[in-house]
């Protein structure tokens, strides 16, 4: 089933699955990348575990070079 | 000579805070913070936007380096806060440099939105260090706030024009009972050294140090530089006076 969920900003329609599956999906590995779920901050070990449903709002972050 | 700055109870024996924007080479940024020795290195946070491994900037950093992420991006008080929030969540401690610009082309900070942050965060027991324009008034409200520090800029982000506030931040120097920390537009060593000459507690410098042929060796004249100006604010400047005043007896030498 194909599910709506905004990811950065932008609307897109994924397979409802998990956090980390969502993450394989999209070619990244987890390395640093930060994952917030509806306002929260998910752990990665937890990714797994979180599954998101329609109307999800995610945030994909990095730390970068800064000043 | 025991001089340690203490912001937010942590106490640094380096008054030169860096950033890691902009390095041709982010293995720059190790080199850079073994020859100056800076204990404290901004940060920032974005989103992704490719597909593969993020590169990560903090497995540049050695653990003993303070993070300080920075709010860039944040356009209001309320993402600065988000952006905090994130950073502290995402295991980066509690210290944050609050920037919230909405002018693109000098990249001034916003001061009421800075404030703003800084209240709400203060609460939530971050460690402010709001990055602001020199403004005494303000810089007073960012004290009673709760701000850890108070980061004025000397000239506009990366422009190195050096300290063209000087005045302004000269009246924070002489009134704020927190640190301040001159944020931007140093351009060069002795630039640096004329802020530490004055009185301000540490300077914050990226550009400068990070577009330099060599950064590592840049980031060592910097923190001599940052050394000789703070040594010299301590042990008080000699007076000034237009005419000579003869520093040998004035006595003819035969007399």
């Amino acid at each position: 089933m194909e599910i709506e969920i905004r990811i950065n900003g932008r609307e897109e329609r994924h397979k409802a699955c998990s956090i980390a599956e969502l993450v394989a999906d999209r070619g990244l590995t987890a390395g640093s990348l930060i994952v917030e779920h509806n306002g929260r901050i998910i752990r990665q070990d937890d990714w797994g575990e979180v599954m998101l449903c329609p109307g999800d709002v995610l945030e994909m972050l990095n730390f970068v070079g800064g000043g | 000579m025991n001089d340690k700055l203490i912001i937010g109870g942590h106490a640094f024996a380096s008054r030169l805070f860096t950033g890691t924007g902009k390095f041709a080479a982010r293995s720059w940024i190790p080199k850079m913070l073994a020859a100056s020795g800076s204990e404290m290195i901004t940060v920032a946070l974005r989103r992704i936007d490719q597909a593969g491994t993020p590169e990560n900037i903090l497995d540049y950093i050695p653990k003993n380096v303070v993070l300080l992420p920075n709010t860039s991006g944040a356009r209001t008080a309320e993402e600065a806060v988000r952006i905090a929030r994130i950073a502290r969540a995402a295991g980066c401690g509690r210290f944050i440099k609050i920037e919230v610009i909405t002018d693109t082309k000098y990249l001034m900070p916003d001061n009421y939105e800075t404030l703003k942050a800084t209240e709400i965060l203060a609460k939530e027991d971050f460690i402010v260090l709001p990055y602001v324009l020199p403004d005494l008034p303000l810089a007073k409200r960012l004290e009673d706030a709760g701000a850890a520090a108070v980061m004025p800029l000397g000239a506009p982000i990366g422009s190195n024009r050096g300290l063209e506030t000087k005045p302004l931040i000269a009246l924070l120097i002489e009134n704020c009972r927190v640190p301040v920390v001159v944020d931007a537009g140093i351009g060069r060593p002795s630039q640096a050294a004329e802020a530490m000459e004055m009185g301000a507690d540490a300077v914050l410098v990226n550009t400068a140090i990070a577009t330099a042929e060599d950064p590592a060796l840049m980031g060592r004249a910097f923190a001599l530089a940052v050394a000789a100006g703070r040594l010299g604010y301590l042990a008080k400047l000699a007076g000034q006076s237009v005419t000579a005043r003869a520093s040998s007896p004035l006595t003819g030498f035969l007399e």
